[in-house]
Parts: C-alpha cells; structure tokens; sequence
C-alpha cells in the first residue's frame, strides 16, 4: 500500500535476479520525462522565478535577475508564518500519533482474530478519504462556530470565555489538521501492526515481560516504520496545508501559515518571485528535516 | 497461438542426452559452479546431491535456461542449447515452491505449456497427465484450494506432460512432511520409469537421492566431488566430504608406512591400519582412512591379530543410544577421538553400557582410504548453515562496502 | 494490562471512530437541508437537493470536470506508473538511486511547491491554463502513488512464477500478459482508485493552475465565503456512498471467497 511509501523497503521473500536490458529503457523513459518535464523543470522554474526582480517598466511583472535579497525579504517579512508553519505541523502530527497509534494497534492486533470486523474498522479509518476534504473541514467549522453546540456548551460551563470564538483560533487549526492527517496516520501503522507475528509478544511474555515491558521493547520497535511513514505523511502535508488556516475554513489572519502566504503571493498579489523564494524555503526546510530523521531512525532504533 | 521458436524435434517419447561442457557461472561476489563436466545419459534418474550453497540449483537453473553460464557449453541430445533461452529449450522444471500459477485453475496451468506450443489436443493431453498423478478430479480447481502433495503432483503433471527431453526437479519434495516425502519418492520414481524420461533431481537429502536415482552425483563448493551409483558412492566413498555427507563415516589421519601391491598400511596414532590398495585414492604421504559406522564390531576383550582385520583398542564407551532396529555407541579412544558403531540388534550379542571397556574390529575390505591428507571433525557443536542467497547477500554487502555506495 | 487494557482500548477506539465519522455524518445530513442558498443552519428535511442535483448548474459542471480530469490523470499515471514500478523491481541499470529518489521526492514535496512550481513554468513557458494544466498537475502527483502501490505487488510475486512461465514455452510477451500482468492487477487496480481519489479531492495544486476552471473541490473553496449550496453536500455524500458500497462489496466477497477456500479444502 502505498501508505507504507517512507518505511523500509517492503520485504520481498527472495531478490530475484535482475538482469540489464533495453525494456527496463522503454518501461522507465515515458514515466521519467515526465517527472524531468513536469517535476525537475518546475522546480528549476521555481529557482529562476524566486531571483527575478520587478520590470522596471512594465508594473506587475518580472524580469530574470539574480536577486537573491528576495529570500531575506521573505524570511523577514514571513518569519512568524513560517515558524507557526512548523509548530502546528508538529503538534498536529503529535497529536495524530496520539489518536492514530493506538486506532493502528486496535485494528491490527485487537481486531485479528475478528477479520470481518478488522476490514470493517479499516474502512471507517478510509471514510474520509470518500468525502471532501474541503466539505469535512466546513462540517469543523460549523460544529464549532458560535451558533454551534460546542461553543454553546463551552459557554455555558463558562470555560469558554464571552466573546471568545473556537474558530479562527490556534486550537481550531491544529484540531482540523489533526483531523485531517489521523488516517495518514494510522494506516501505516495499522499496516506494520497487521504484519506483526503475535508469538513475538508472547515470547516476550515468556522470558519475564510484563505486558508493558513487552509493548515497549517488542511492539514499538516493530512498529516504527509504520509510525516513521505516519509522522512523514502528516507532517508533510500539514507544513503545506493552507485550508484549515484560511479565514473561510477554521483559521483567521492570526493563524496564516507558510503555505497561505505562497498562495495569496502567487494567486492574489500576483508576487511571484516571493511565492517562489518561500515554495523554495519550505521544500528546503522539509527536505532536511526528513532526511535527518529517516538517517536517523533509519539505522537506530525509534527511541 | 504458435510458437514456432519452440523446436518440435526436441520432444521425444525418450528423454536424451545431456552433456554440460567447462560450465562455471560467477555471480557478482562469488563463484557458484567451476568448470563442470558432466553427461547425464538418456533415460536415467540422476540426482545431484550436497549441501545448501554448493551450486546444485544452480546447475539445475543454467541447464533449464534461467541462468547463462559465465563459461561452458550446454548439449541436450547432442545439440548445443547454450544460447537458447528458456522457452526455447526441450526441458521442463519442476519448482521448488511449485510456482503454480494462482490465477489459473489446475487443468489451465497444466495446459499452459502445450498451448504455448501451439499442439491441437493441448486439453485432453493435459486431462491424461492429471490422471497419471490421480488428480484429474480436481481439474477445475485452483491451486490454493489443494493440498501441498496435491500442488506437487500437479507441477510434476505440468511438467512431464510437454514430454520434455529432459525433466528437472528443484528439490520437489522439500515442502511435503517425512510421510509424504516417502509415499512421493515411490510415486515419482514408477511415473519416471512409465514415462521413460530423463529425470534430474536437485535435493539435500542424501537418503532421497540414494533412493531414487540410477546415479547420484555429490557436489560439493561448485564441484562434482564424485559421482557414481548410491551403492559404490556409500561403500567407497572418495573424499571427506563424500564420506560424511553421504551418511556417517569413522575417519582417521597419519602416515603410509608400507605399501604393497595389494594393501598399504597406515600408521594411525601408533595403531596400524590397513586399506586395500584398490580402495585407496593415495598410496604415500599423510592419508585419511575411513570405515562405516555399520561395520564395526565391539569386544569386551582384545580380539586376536589377524591380517585380514583391523583392531583399533581400547576406549571405553561414552554414549549408547538404542533405537530399536540398532543400538548407536560412541567409543571414545585416547588415541584416535570418538568412533561411531552401529551395532545390530540381533538378540545375540550383548549390549555394551555407559563406560565400559571395549575393542573395536573391522574387515580390511571395508576400510577405505581418502583423497584427503587430513581432516579435522567440524570443530563446532553446530554446522554452518550457509544457503546460496545468503552466501550471495553477504559476499554483495562485502563487495558494496568495499566500492562504497553504489 | 490484561482486563483494564482490553477494555480501554475498545472505548478509545471507539471515540476516535466517533471523531473520524462526525463531519462525515454532518455533510450527509446536512445534504438533506431544505436551505435554499446557505447551508449554515438546519431548516428542515427535504429530498430536494438529491432530485435536483443539477439545479445548481456550476456544481453539477465543477463535478463533471473532476471526475474527467480524474479519469484522464488516474489512466495516464497508473500507465507510466507501473511500467517504472516494474522496472524497478526486475530489472538492473544506471542512476537507479538517482531514479528511485526521482520517484520519491514528489511525495515528500508539499503541494503547495509541487502547485506554484508548476504554475511558474506554465507561466514561463506560456502556456495557458486549463483542464489540461490541472491534468498535467494531477498525473504528475498521482505517479509516484502508482509507483509505490504496483511496485510492492511486483515485489511479492514469487520470481518462479515467471520462471515457470518461460520454463514452459512461453515467450516474454506471453509471460508478461498471461502470467504477470494478470497477477499485477490487483496491484494496478488498487492504484487507479487511490489515483482517482487523490485526483477527485485534489484542491491545492489544482488551485494553482486551474485558470478559470472549476473543480468540484475548487467550487467548494470558493462557494465556502458566501455559504454552499446543500447541492455540494448531495455530490460529496453521493460519492461517499458509492465509494463505500464498492469498498464493502469488496470487502464481503474477500470474506466469502475465504469462507469458500476454507470449506473446499
């Protein structure tokens, strides 16, 4: 499945013998120049874009330049965006793997005996996926606007503050992008939980762990590329993510993330070597960050 | 569809010669065969014998096709196939993991080869070979829905059906249990003599190779260490290697002493041992002789000298296992180690017990001498348990270490 | 662990359940609200909206223009996409890392960059755009998702099948379409859903080079300012109950062909 694309190789019985020759040419070259064409040359289009400098002539659009005080202009100005990018993907991510883990460990280990009920809980974590992204994040809004029976009950109790919306908020953005990413979350995990031999934990039980120890020192380690691939999954998207912190959807100016500041410089403001710099910054940053923690925890152990 | 690539001649109602010339195949990292000679005559059951690693399935896969040698001609009935692909070639494999086609039900995969080959009644001929397996009944079936013996015989029926010139077994009978195994050697061996094709079969299990096969060919590190019909291979075997692979065998080391036309002696650790000069490989030097743990005879007391036998004494027992039909003993002796006897339980001789102290005596005639100076018994509690991928995995890991990265 | 454990985990399981399902819940019922233009507010129950779906015009296209571009990325990517997976499990060449991370950085690229990068290029080369920039878009995003999917299949046929194929007269051309294609489809076919259903709800990077195009996800997003049309609900939860029928049905006849493998032998 493709929800296991970031953990380790997937397990073939036997390497089977590969052999050079000119198909292995004709399979890979149409897929290939695509990705050259519409991957690699758009990045590089992006790398041109990001140094171009405002026509002097013409207002609102740009010529080729080597201007690279564009990425100190955007780090200054887009500073707070970038790092509240990085904070809600964190948690939005911590919080995934809080909800996700133990749905994964339900279905794959609790449900195994059950495959019926097993396939059935599988589907409910893949409902989501059947019904608009965009319409499920509107469902959030409303649940929480001010009309909403949250908000209601929350005043009523008096934690929620007079005059204080749920929506628009830090808390609204990170629940909706929790939401969104759970099951990017859990099936991977569920996916490494499902392949996980049982007699493992009982031979842990036998040599004197306790169910805890045992969790700790089997499952989780066999677990970890499932929760590696999970944690890439939501990060990623969540980073990027520019739904839930749009004003339309659960977000307000207070809570604009790096990728809302992409989107109103290149469709809006019509800025494109700023959209560019910033598209540039985020890939970048990301890229670091995954390949520091695949190095990591592909050779040592998840903890 | 015809395929006309496919040489009708090449069938035959017999199976025909196969004749491997100078073969060797190098993988990336290590040598899997080394320059084999070999010829298989027409009609015969041959088995390749040997541990896990020793290049046998690899034979096996460069005469079906699926692997090209590094050097070395391939002749199937005289003809030169090296260069002919797999399904090109008058020979058919039966798998190891049976590789039958899951998509297709039973009479589909059993069918497959002579549809490919464009023959007419591809149906009914496939319908016969099931019913020469006794599973004819189960045509429409797919294969998860046999039984491990069942999908056996049906990759045995989708193979000999194409009556190929040749029929390669890729240690068929490796995945059934003991009882299965036993009941499936008896079973393969009446359908090879009733079909009359030429039968190579690749296993690890000595006592199968010993007996089905007209010819049994021990191989050994890429080698045919010696080759030769199960009853000459066991009663003279040529090397170490053969002597303890094939069965087990009571090896000893030290020097000739005296030669004769008929006989030499060997000076094992003060203790002289005589071999027929027929049945030794060398006749001077530092030599290994051997003799069959089935051979020995035990004595309570010094047996008398005697030119025609060999005594080796005393030791004392450090072990007795009965099984029934024999009791085993380990003769531990200060000078020459542990020696193995088999002893029959014939009611009349008594047993032996737990440290007791004995004599042991065997006919000169069963002694054989090796082609090995020395041999030293595996050191370890526990055999190496080397297979060729992971022979292939570890020498892959050490070659990308050593280039770097790839 | 052993009682207090078992019993937790069925309730945390359960209010995770309850938390993935609300919005859906809320959509579908919400498709039955007899709301004129905002659908903010319950008004009452009416079928109105599932018979005349087509009332509102631009919805009824947006859909119609996501399942097109759907069904034309989901074919182009799942072809490329499993001819590259099958050649990087059978077959040895040059640059295959250069490849393979070729393959794998589109996915870990957020959408956002994969959107704008495209647009600039389109901008820079001229090209207008249109359905056919938001197909561009789409085929390049789902490729690597096919790559994946078909490449683990290919990794789990046992390599004897084929080798029994060619043992047994059969050309490539024969080995390849009688025995590993059929074996593949699975594989492939699980690709093109995942294909189509990452292409279907695709908003971000089509936002960016849809031009004057709508999409259902993109006719959402601008509809979201002023209030959606109860008809929006309807599609989504139309959709929705179409795609779980089909997984269900997938579902219940795996279990029936288990019982029936189990009762045979």
């Amino acid at each position: 499945m493709a929800f296991t694309a970031f953990s380790a190789q997937t397990s073939a019985a036997e390497p089977a013998a590969k052999r050079r020759s000119p198909i292995a040419l004709f399979l890979l070259l149409p897929g290939i120049l695509y990705l050259i064409l519409f991957f690699v040359t758009p990045l590089i289009s992006l790398v041109i874009t990001s140094f171009q400098e405002p026509d002097p002539v013409r207002f609102g659009s740009f010529v080729n330049a080597f201007r690279w005080e564009n990425y100190v202009i955007v780090l200054e100005t887009y500073g707070e965006q970038s790092l509240r990018s990085a904070g809600f993907a964190a948690l939005a991510t911590l919080f995934a793997l809080l909800i996700g883990f133990p749905l994964g460990y339900f279905i794959g280990i609790t449900l195994r005996p059950y495959p019926l009920l097993q396939g059935l809980a599988l589907v409910l974590v893949i409902a989501p996926f059947f019904i608009s992204f965009l319409l499920r994040t509107l469902a959030w809004k409303q649940i929480f606007s001010d009309e909403g029976p949250i908000a209601g009950v929350l005043g009523a109790l008096a934690i929620l503050p007079p005059g204080q919306a749920i929506t628009g908020t830090a808390f609204s953005v990170i629940f909706g992008l929790t939401y969104n990413f759970v099951p990017f979350m859990t099936l991977p995990i569920y996916a490494t939980l499902a392949s996980l031999d049982l007699r493992l934990l009982e031979a842990g039980n036998d040599l004197y762990g306790s169910p805890a120890v045992t969790f700790r020192t089997v499952t989780l380690p066999l677990s970890a590329a499932g929760v590696m691939s999970g944690t890439l999954l939501t990060f990623i998207p969540a980073a990027g993510d520019y739904i839930n912190a749009s004003r339309e959807f659960l977000g307000s100016t207070d809570t604009t993330m790096i990728g809302n500041v992409i989107e109103t410089n290149f469709l809006v403001l019509q800025n494109f070597p700023a959209a560019a710099a910033l598209s540039l910054v985020l890939m970048a940053a990301i890229l670091i960050l995954v390949s520091l923690y695949v190095r990591r925890s592909g050779t040592e152990e998840l903890l | 569809m015809t395929n006309n690539e496919v040489p009708q001649g090449g069938f035959a109602e017999a199976g025909a010669d196969l004749e491997l010339v100078g073969i060797s195949k190098r993988f990336p990292g290590f040598t899997a065969i080394e320059e084999l000679d070999l010829t298989i005559p027409a009609g015969s059951f041959f088995a390749l014998l040997g541990p896990s690693g020793c290049g046998k399935t690899t034979t096996l896969r460069l005469i079906a096709g699926l692997e090209e040698p590094t050097t070395g001609r391939i002749l199937i009935g005289g003809r030169d196939v090296t260069s002919t692909r797999a399904y090109q070639r008058p020979v058919n494999t039966v798998f190891q993991s049976y590789a039958l086609f899951p998509h297709m039900t039973i009479i589909e995969n059993v069918a497959f080869g002579l549809k490919r080959r464009g023959i007419k009644n591809a149906d009914p001929l496939a319908h016969e070979a099931l019913q020469l397996v006794e599973l004819d009944h189960v045509a429409n079936r797919k294969p998860a829905q046999l039984s491990g013996g069942q999908q056996q015989r049906v990759a045995l029926a989708r193979a000999v059906v194409n009556r190929p010139a040749l029929l390669l077994l890729d240690e068929p009978l490796g995945a059934l249990d003991l009882k299965l195994r036993r009941q499936m050697q008896i079973e393969l061996k009446d359908i090879q003599s009733e079909v009359g094709l030429t039968f190579l079969h690749v296993t690890h299990d000595q006592e199968e190779a010993m007996t089905m096969a007209d010819t049994v060919a021990v191989m050994n590190k890429g080698r045919i260490e010696q080759m030769g019909n199960p009853q000459e291979l066991y009663e003279l075997p040529h090397t170490a290697f053969v002597a303890t692979f094939l069965g087990q065998s009571n090896l000893f080391t030290g020097e000739v002493t005296s030669s004769g036309s008929s006989s030499i002696s060997v000076d094992v650790s003060g203790t002289t041992i005589d071999v027929r000069s027929d049945r030794a490989q060398r006749h001077r030097g530092r030599v290994t002789v051997g003799v069959r743990p089935e051979k020995v005879t035990l004595y309570d007391s010094a047996p008398k000298q005697s030119s025609d036998r060999n005594v080796v004494g005393p030791g004392r027992v450090t072990d007795v296992s009965f099984s029934g039909v024999s009791t085993q003993y380990e003769v531990t002796l200060p000078t020459h180690g542990v020696v193995t006897v088999f002893s029959q339980n014939t009611s009349i001789t008594a047993m032996h017990h737990d440290g007791d102290e004995v004599w042991l005596s065997w006919d000169v005639g069963h002694t054989f001498g090796l082609a090995d100076e020395s041999y030293t018994a595996a050191g370890s509690r526990f055999q190496d348990d080397t297979d060729t991928s992971m022979i292939a995995t570890q020498s892959r890991e050490k070659l990308e270490a050593e280039l770097g990265a790839d | 662990m052993r009682g207090f454990g078992k019993w937790a985990i069925w309730v945390y399981a359960s209010m995770a359940f309850v938390f993935l399902l609300i919005p859906i819940v809320y959509t579908i019922v919400f498709s039955f609200n007899d709301a004129r233009r905002t659908n903010i507010l319950w008004r009452g129950f009416t079928f109105d909206n599932w018979l005349n779906v087509c009332d509102a015009q631009t919805v009824c296209q947006a859909f119609g223009n996501s399942i097109l571009i759907g069904v034309v990325a989901t074919v182009l990517a799942t072809t490329l996409g499993t001819m590259i997976a099958i050649a990087l499990v059978r077959y040895r060449f040059r640059f295959r890392n250069t490849t393979t991370l070729l393959i794998f950085l589109p996915m870990t690229t957020p959408e956002v960059v994969l959107g704008a990068g495209l647009a600039a290029q389109f901008l820079q080369v001229g090209v207008p755009k249109g359905l056919g920039t938001i197909i561009i878009a789409h085929t390049l995003f789902c490729l690597s998702f096919v790559v994946v999917t078909v490449r683990a299949r290919v990794a789990s046929i046992d390599p004897a099948l084929e080798e029994a194929g060619r043992d047994l007269y059969g050309n490539p051309r024969q080995v390849f379409w009688r025995i590993t294609f059929p074996m593949l489809l699975p594989g492939i076919v699980a690709a093109a859903l995942l294909s189509f259903a990452l292409s279907f709800d695709d908003f971000i990077i089509t936002n960016f080079n849809r031009g004057a195009e709508v999409t259902f996800p993109s006719f959402v997003y601008t509809a979201a300012a002023r209030g959606i049309p109860p008809e929006a609900n309807v599609i989504a939860s139309g959709v929705f109950f179409l795609a779980i029928a089909l997984v269900l049905i997938a579902q219940l006849s795996a279990a029936a062909r288990r019982r029936k493998l189990a009762a045979t032998t």
